[in-house]
């Protein structure tokens, strides 16, 4: 039995898959517009997992000519996460208006921009 | 490069509207004459041009070529000729008359006049384009500014206005889009890469294989024959003339339709000559329905407008069967009808437009004696219902009778039927006369003012045009013959050898 | 011989005047009416002068005969067509205007001008006072210059241009009360019928420019060879009789022949002195000209085309002459009448006489001017009074009109030496003498008829019994003298027709040999026998009656007679319930059809985007799922059916790449 405990990319790749998939679900299946909008977090989440994790086992090598690392991942997924940030709160000021106005966050209910 | 008339020509109701943008609101009167400057140039360049043009060397004059999309072969070509050039001055004359003729509008006349002088800038476009690609631009162009017309000004009797704006507005894109479609097959076909009028129909001997023009024709004929308000594809045609203003009553009647016709000998007979021959019988026979189907309905109507739309229906199936008898006379007699019903179509609105401002009813039952009140406007009606039977003494019977002398040559039976037409014509046009100017004083309608001042101006130019050139047929005739011959159409018309036969 | 030719050469002027006075009238002198009524008088009247100096030429130096063989034309070009060579005579298509003068066109032009000048002088005094006084006068003049261009055509085109305005000026002066429904229904009817003619009239023209590429009389005539008359058009027709048939048809319009007859007695609704010269002198005769302009076509046709002719015109002439007798309008009677004589020349051209035709034509414009003139003068003294029963006793007050009157009825029942009685014994003879005993007859009994119901009129009208509500006085001079003076002619206008004096050495068929005939007393005996008959039954029938003894002797009859055999009726239904009910159907079926299948075809669009809407719920979960789904399926579908996938590709469809 030879147990090997590194964790390599596999793992992030499965662990962010999961994140996904969860939050694919609560896209799909929630009905509260909140926990759409948490969901929706999740996957993003997930994506900054993905991204992370590629740049550090795929991309491991400095720029040519010096000693820094590429960070390219990194990068996009602070990018993601500022992105993240602005659409929760452009999401929650929509969601708390439509529900002063309608007294509901049900997204079922949210379809009269349907015709 | 010689001086730019042609650009000017179609610059000056443009520059026009740009002037009125910057006028005040509350200046109609400003506004009215800046419009009527704009068309009165235009209208005096393109008389320069038709007077100024070389009847004898014929072919394209006035040429100006300036490439425009070069990777396309779009190429900003203008240039005119005998047969474009009768349809150049009809557009002007119409587009001066039409000014007028809106004279007494109160309702926003700054977009109104602006809207109109581009509706008149886009149909001048599409008679001096040489190139396909300008000549649908143009078309486009004048689709536009005609649907806010309707809707806005327009009028709802039968149908409303919304209902006439949108079919009318349909009908014409509809057929602009098999235009477009049949336009990018030539295009692809010819293997030319221009869009050059003159340049397709040299390669269509050698380029466009039989079927091929068969299919395009048909296309085209889609196109062309919805806008010229062919049988069946007419019923736009009297619904929005109902719904639409005076002004567009007149140019849609007078020239829009004729972009129809002009289109079928430009493009159809021109550069699709073989599909031209095979659809041949089969628009004589919509053609003869269009004179005596329309002919009949118009006798059932009891909207002035609706007399007027049947009408002009009617006529257009004389246009028809001359154009597709395709013999040299025949042709030249379309040409010529197109012109002269365009006049005649434009002084009969212009008319009625007034009868209906002053009175608020087209509805022939409620009207009658007027000429007791309106004199001035009597005989403008009475010489535009005069022209419509195509009295002799009027242009109309000058367009009408080649029209017949060319086509009964060709198609014995639908002609004769064509001409019996005359007595229909004839009888719903007395009638409406009969109806609306004599008859006993009807005291109800002793306030009306007959027309004076600006208001006389389009029955003094669109008369005068339809006496002169019914009196002098020459003046139109020679440019015509001139435009038939050099065009390059005749030499089309001989290659397809039409077969004698029948009776002549 | 020279001298003459000048003359010709401002012949062009003789309609030209008269025009230019309409161009004054409309645009300047409107607003005066003695102005406007002087100016359309001095042209007519410079008119008449120039046709007399033409006339001259004509008649009087020598150069008549010659002009029979060969025309003096003078033209100008007035249209071309593409200038591609055109039918048999293989020139460059083209039509010319111009003046042709020919003795025909000579005489027709005295004939014209004199009338004209007359009515115009004598409508000063019957139009006084009249709100249209000007507008009068200016269709007036429109007319003339319309009525002369068609005298003076060159060519079968520009006759039917001018043969259309002169049914235009009709049509206006008909119409002249347009206040009057009767007046505008009757200027539409004669608008309408006279187009049905034109029809043919038209298709006629058509037919002969097509084949032989020009409309001018004088090269129609030369190209009538043997080979032409042979020609054969469909079903062993020959062309030409079937391009005689259809130009036949316009003056079956235009001359009032049956079946298109109906228009006449309802143009009677225009002012008298219109009816006089309009639709008795000199429009309805175009139709009987243009006959013998180009009769050279009818006998080069087969002789079914002027046997048919003959007949027509003959059975026109009997069938108005017993509607006249029943009429108590005037004015209707006088239309009846007119009819009748219509039908008279259009027999005698029919028989084979021209000269008889015209010569007829031309008394008959004198003395039923004279006579409508003369039904004016009694209408205006009766302040608008057109029934016969209703007049009486106008002998003794109104002498004048009543002699000039008694004189053109004496005319009319062919008493001779009065002007009627040479024409219609020049009709008679050439009908018996070319063969046509049956239409002798109908001539010879249509002859008693004429002048029993031309002295009912007088009788009845002037010697009846004295109404006391009428106070009838003589016209003043303006409108007597016209009389005057077409009494004068309505005597001594047949003596032209007396061999010496070669009315018929004139006015005979281009290229024909002149042959001079003696008076026929054969013919002319009976022809007399009968008028005096007519007269002296007439007389005695309704001598002192104050109402129709014949409708109380034969009522049915009376009554069929009355309402004209009924033929209005049958077209009035006709045009109600075929015409415009056709309009009615196709109206309902361009509504609900036509326009039924293109605002279905909107209908169409609509519905399925209403269906198709349904599949957005709005529910945004719902788009989201799709959405992944459809991406895994996309992303299968990529990864393994790549080869598959290819052949979706639309372009591939094409054959391209």
């Amino acid at each position: 039995m030879n147990f090997s405990l590194t964790v390599g990319l596999p793992h992030y790749l499965l662990v962010g898959a999961m994140l996904f998939c969860f939050g694919l679900y609560g896209v799909f299946s929630k009905k509260n517009a909140i926990a759409v909008l948490m969901s929706l977090e999740l996957m993003l989440n997930a994506v900054n997992i993905n991204l992370i994790a590629f740049n550090r086992f795929l991309w491991n090598n400095p720029v040519e000519g010096t000693k820094h690392l590429l960070l390219n991942g990194h990068v996009s997924a602070i990018f993601v996460i500022v992105v993240a940030a602005a659409e929760v709160a452009v999401g929650l000021a929509l969601v708390i208006s439509i529900y002063r106005s309608r007294l509901s966050a049900n997204v079922d209910e949210l379809d009269w921009l349907k015709w | 490069m010689t001086f730019p008339v042609l650009t000017l020509t179609l610059l000056a109701p443009i520059i026009a509207a740009l002037v009125i943008v910057f006028l005040p609101q509350d200046e109609p009167k400003t506004v009215k004459i800046t419009a009527a400057l704009g068309t009165f140039t235009s209208l005096a360049l393109s008389l320069f041009v038709y007077f100024a043009y070389n009847k004898q060397v014929g072919g394209f004059q006035f040429n100006e070529t300036i490439a425009w999309t070069k990777d396309l072969g779009v190429t900003y070509a203008l240039g005119v000729d005998g047969i474009s050039l009768p349809m150049l001055l009809l557009t002007n004359l119409i587009g001066f008359s039409a000014v007028f003729a809106s004279w007494n509008i109160d309702k926003r006349p700054k977009e109104f006049f602006i809207l109109l002088m581009i509706l008149i800038t886009g149909v001048m476009g599409t008679f001096v384009a040489k190139d396909l690609f300008i000549f649908f631009l143009f078309y486009e162009v004048v689709v536009i500014p005609i649907y806010i017309m309707v809707v806005i000004w327009g009028s709802s009797k039968r149908v409303t206005k919304e209902y006439a704006g949108m079919k009318l507005t349909i009908y014409l894109l509809m057929g602009s889009a098999f235009l477009l479609v049949g336009l990018v097959a030539l295009y692809l076909q010819s293997g030319a890469d221009t869009f050059m009028i003159t340049e397709l129909a040299k390669r269509s001997a050698t380029m466009l294989p039989k079927d091929f023009q068969i299919i395009v024709f048909g296309l085209m004929l889609l196109g062309f024959g919805s806008l010229i308000s062919m049988f069946p594809f007419h019923s736009w045609s009297p619904d929005g003339y109902a719904g639409a203003p005076t002004a567009v009553s007149m140019i849609h009647a007078g020239v829009l339709k004729k972009i129809g016709g002009y289109g079928l000998i430009r493009v159809g007979i021109y550069v699709l000559p073989l599909g031209a021959k095979f659809w041949a019988p089969v628009i004589a026979i919509l053609a003869i329905a269009n004179v005596l189907y329309a002919a009949f309905i118009a006798l059932a109507q009891k909207d002035l407008k609706y007399v007027v739309g049947y009408s002009s229906v009617s006529h257009m199936g004389y246009v028809l069967i001359g154009m597709f008898a395709l013999n040299m006379v025949s042709v030249d007699g379309a040409v010529a009808q197109m012109f002269a019903h365009g006049v005649m179509a434009a002084l009969f609105f212009s008319m009625i437009g007034f009868i209906y401002e002053k009175s608020h009813t087209r509805y022939i039952p409620d009207l009658g004696g007027l000429a007791h009140q309106m004199p001035r406007l009597a005989t403008g009606f009475m010489i535009a219902g005069m022209a419509s039977l195509g009295l002799p003494g009027t242009v109309n019977f000058i367009g009408e009778f080649t029209i017949f002398l060319g086509s009964i040559k060709v198609f014995l039976i639908p002609a004769i039927l064509g001409i019996a037409g005359i007595i229909f014509t004839a009888t719903y046009n007395l009638r409406v006369l009969a109806n609306v100017l004599f008859g006993p004083r009807r005291p109800e309608w002793d306030h009306l003012q007959d027309i004076k001042g600006p208001e006389l101006v389009p029955l003094f130019v669109l008369a005068f045009v339809v006496i002169i050139g019914g009196v002098i047929p020459n003046l139109l005739m020679d440019m015509v013959n001139s435009g038939v011959h050099s065009s390059g159409i005749a030499a089309v018309i001989q290659a397809l050898g039409q077969a004698k036969g029948g009776i002549f | 011989m020279i001298r003459m030719e000048a003359s010709f050469q401002w012949a062009w002027l003789i309609p030209a005047l008269p025009l230019l006075s309409f161009l004054i009238i409309g645009f300047i002198t409107k607003k005066w009416p003695k102005l406007s009524s002087t100016i359309s008088i001095a042209a007519i009247l410079t008119s008449f002068v120039l046709a007399v100096w033409v006339d001259f030429g004509v008649f009087a130096s020598g150069v008549g005969a010659e002009l029979v063989e060969k025309p003096y034309q003078h033209v100008v070009n007035w249209l071309t067509f593409s200038g591609v060579p055109w039918g048999l005579s293989a020139a460059p298509l083209n039509i010319e205007f111009g003046t042709l003068i020919d003795p025909l066109s000579a005489m027709m032009l005295f004939v014209v001008t004199l009338v004209a000048s007359l009515v115009q002088i004598y409508s000063v005094g019957y139009m006084h006072g009249d709100k249209g006084y000007s507008r009068y006068f200016a269709y007036q003049s429109l007319f003339a210059m319309s009525m002369l261009g068609l005298v003076l055509s060159t060519n079968l085109l520009q006759l039917f241009i001018f043969w259309e305005l002169v049914g235009l000026c009709s049509y206006l002066l008909i119409g002249f009360w347009f206040f009057k429904p009767s007046a505008r229904e009757a200027a539409k009817k004669a608008f309408m019928t006279t187009r049905v003619g034109d029809f043919g009239l038209l298709l006629g023209i058509l037919f002969l420019l097509n084949k032989f590429g020009t409309l001018n009389f004088v090269q129609l005539f030369h190209m009538m060879t043997p080979e032409v008359k042979a020609m054969v058009a469909v079903g062993g027709v020959s062309y030409l009789t079937l391009t005689a048939f259809l130009v036949f048809i316009g003056p079956i319009g235009k001359s009032g022949q049956f079946p298109l007859h109906v228009w006449l007695p309802d143009a009677m609704e225009g002012p008298t002195p219109v009816s006089a010269l309009i639709h008795a002198a000199t429009m309805v005769v175009a139709g009987v000209y243009l006959i013998a302009r180009i009769y050279f076509l009818f006998q080069g046709a087969s002789p079914a085309a002027l046997e048919f002719v003959a007949s027509l015109g003959g059975f026109t002439a009997i069938f108005a002459a017993s509607i006249a007798i029943a009429q108590n309008d005037i004015k209707r009677i006088l239309a009846y009448s007119t009819l009748s004589q219509l039908g008279y020349m259009v027999m005698a051209l029919g028989v084979g006489s021209l000269t008889a035709g015209m010569f007829h034509l031309m008394t008959h414009a004198f003395f039923k001017a004279l006579m409508f003139l003369g039904a004016g003068s009694v209408i205006h003294a009766l302040h608008e009074k057109q029934d016969i029963w209703e007049m009486g006793g106008l002998w003794k007050k109104m002498r004048i009109t009543g002699t000039t009157f008694a004189i053109g009825v004496l005319a009319i029942a062919g008493v001779p030496p009065l002007a009627g009685f040479f024409s219609k014994d020049e009709i008679l003879s050439a009908a018996l003498h070319n063969g046509h005993p049956v239409l002798f007859g109908i001539g010879l009994f249509t002859a008693m008829l004429t002048a029993f119901y031309m002295t009912r009129l007088f009788v009845i009208a002037f010697m009846g019994p004295e109404k006391a509500e009428n106070h009838p006085h003589e016209s003043p001079w303006v409108m007597t003298l016209p009389l005057v003076i077409l009494a004068f002619f309505s005597i001594v206008g047949g003596w032209a027709g007396i061999p010496e004096h070669g009315f018929a050495y004139f006015v005979r068929p281009w290229g024909s040999e002149f042959e001079p005939e003696a008076m026929n007393w054969l013919v002319a005996g009976p022809s007399i026998i009968v008028g005096l008959a007519g007269i002296i039954l007439s007389y005695i029938v309704y001598y002192g009656k104050a109402s129709d003894p014949v409708e109380a002797a034969f009522p049915r009859v009376y009554k069929v007679l009355k309402n004209k055999y009924y033929v209005d009726e049958f077209y009035l239904w006709i045009i109600k319930h075929i015409v415009d009910g056709i309009g009615k159907v196709l109206y309902w079926f361009d509504i609900y059809i036509v326009d039924g299948i293109v605002d279905g075809l909107a209908w169409i669009a609509r519905s399925l985007g209403s269906l198709f809407r349904r599949a957005q719920t709005g529910q945004l979960q719902v788009y989201a799922i799709i959405f992944f789904v459809a991406l895994i399926v996309l992303f299968l579908a990529v990864t393994y059916g790549e080869g598959q996938l290819h052949a979706l590709n639309p372009l591939a469809l094409g054959g391209g790449k």
